[in-house]
């Protein structure tokens, strides 16, 4: 990968993954955010960031099975930086548009609803993730610690999709594909690691 | 001085488009003017939905005659409450046997075969028998009923709808002393609902029902149109059932047969979860079972700093159906 094949991947990247802001602010300007924009804006920026989440997730796996793609790894803290942009705004949305600001309607919503207990739960996760997202934090931490504290991103993606599940009515299963996407990204780290090592095992053999 | 019944009101004077049109304008600028930069912030923003009201696809309301109802007026409409645009109205719609998503009815319901259509009576009546849809709309003159509707996701709605009290539709079908309950059935094809399956695991048709005091209640309306036209596809063509006091799922849309019955019906929503969505559905701001809050709504069509409100006991219907629910504990039966 040359240095401006790069550059040019990670401008697309920008605008791919600004895209759904920008369609969000279009709809605003234009009134033309349906009968219930707040309901608009809130699944738009949670379906978004649930959905980066899982391209964050997807980029080691890919790495791992097609060593010719080790250089997806230079995407990964850009995508996950989107995540935290559009949980952000997320969060956002519940605070000003479903809460008014207020505080007290806030907790108890956080304390009472199970699916936003859930949900801030993985927005609170996701902090110490972003926050350790510099290089010069990488390097205080060092890469073992580093890595350790960036496993949070699993109970933070489980509880993103658990999130989704509580809101639905009973029998709608819309968030069925982001689930079976989860889980397949899941189940692939342990299937890979049993397969490189059986791979390793037959070499030394 | 004459002063004589109210005069019969066609629902296109009742909210006249100009007028309407007028005074949102009026609205719009005062609101503006007084919260300035807010306001034109809050526009910047988009989710002012004052603008809608003058959006031109509010005014699709049909010209054509044919899907003109002739209307008088009726007491039982709910007055002081501003309208929800039509747009609105149909274009944020739960009627799963078309997709599960709001936008999903109004883009697929187009084949929904609205003629001929026929109601089916059957159960416990003299004589079972089947009404057709002409027969329907000349059983009694149409009224134009303006009532809240409140979805139990926690978002409401103001309609113009059209019909007329359901129990004069009962009367006609001479159920016997036996009936308890009346059961209601959708309309259900697989083949022109084909998304009925797709993100969701539901038992079609869909099936609803009423006590029968609650069935026989003047306000719940067998309901043909509104904004005084026939009903548009997405919202239940070519008739269904309104019941303003309790959560939107338990009007049942298109509905092809009535029953009346002994025992209580099972109902959609409660075979789908028993524990959040119980057989009364009454609204209730005390009582929420469900995932989201029943203390408040949002009003659907309102700009977005002025639609969260207070939810209210039945709706605000209590005056008209509290008396049902005498000595009933409302938590248990919810």
């Amino acid at each position: 990968m040359n240095r401006r094949t790069i550059i040019l991947l990670k401008t697309l990247t920008w605008l791919g993954c600004l895209a759904p802001l920008a369609w969000l602010m279009w709809g605003a300007v234009t009134n033309n955010l349906g009968p219930n924009p707040t309901q608009n804006i809130a699944f738009t920026t949670g379906n978004t960031a649930l959905n980066l989440l899982l391209v964050t997730l997807a980029i080691s796996p890919v790495r791992r099975i097609f060593p010719r793609f080790s250089w997806l790894v230079r995407f990964r803290r850009l995508f996950g930086m989107f995540v935290f942009f559009y949980a952000s705004l997320h969060l956002l949305t519940f605070i000003a548009l479903y809460a008014g600001f207020n505080v007290s309607r806030m907790l108890s919503e956080v304390v009472t609803r199970r699916y936003i207990t859930a949900g801030m739960a993985a927005y609170l996760l996701l902090l110490p993730l972003a926050a350790t997202s510099t290089r010069r934090a990488i390097i205080k931490l060092g890469g073992k610690r580093w890595n350790r504290l960036h496993m949070l991103i699993y109970p933070a993606a489980i509880l993103a999709v658990i999130h989704f599940w509580w809101q639905m009515k009973p029998g709608v299963l819309k968030p069925l594909d982001e689930t079976v996407a989860l889980a397949v990204l899941l189940a692939a780290r342990p299937a890979i690691a049993w397969w490189k090592r059986r791979k390793e095992r037959a070499v030394t053999v | 001085m004459f002063i004589g019944k109210p005069p019969d009101i066609p629902s296109s004077e009742v909210t006249s488009e100009s007028e309407y049109l007028r005074f949102e304008g009026r609205r719009r600028f005062l609101r503006r003017a007084a919260t300035g930069a807010a306001a034109l912030g809050a526009a910047a923003l988009g989710a002012d939905r004052l603008a809608a009201a003058i959006d031109p696809r509010t005014t699709v309301l049909a010209e054509s005659n044919d899907t003109q109802l002739k209307t008088v007026y009726s007491p039982l409409t709910t007055t002081g409450e501003r309208l929800t645009p039509f747009y609105d109205i149909t274009h944020y719609n739960n009627f799963y046997e078309f997709g599960v998503s709001k936008s999903d009815p109004a883009e697929h319901a187009g084949d929904l075969p609205t003629r001929p259509w026929t109601v089916r009576v059957e159960g416990a009546v003299k004589k079972p028998r089947t009404f057709g849809i002409e027969d329907l709309l000349k059983l009694r003159p149409l009224e134009d009923r303006v009532y809240r509707h409140r979805c139990v996701e926690a978002w409401s709605m103001v309609i113009p709808w059209v019909g007329y009290s359901l129990s004069e539709f009962i009367k006609q079908c001479d159920p016997l002393p036996s009936a308890k309950y009346v059961e209601f059935l959708s309309y259900y094809d697989a083949r022109v609902e084909r998304w009925s399956h797709q993100d969701a695991t539901i038992n079609w048709p869909y099936h609803e029902g009423l006590r029968m005091d609650e069935a026989m209640n003047e306000l719940t309306l067998l309901t043909f149109g509104l904004y005084g036209q026939v009903l548009p596809n997405q919202d239940g063509a070519p008739v269904r059932i309104v019941v303003p006091w309790k959560y939107g799922f338990k009007s049942p849309k298109s509905i092809v047969a009535v029953r009346f019955v002994e025992r209580q019906p099972r109902t959609t929503w409660n075979d789908q979860s028993p524990e959040e969505y119980g057989f009364y559905s009454n609204v209730n701001p005390n009582v929420d079972r469900v995932p989201w809050s029943q203390k408040t709504e949002r009003r659907i069509g309102l700009p977005f700093y002025d639609q969260l409100r207070t939810t209210l006991m039945f709706n605000g219907y209590g005056n008209q159906v509290a008396y049902l629910y005498k000595g009933m504990n409302l938590s248990k039966y919810y």
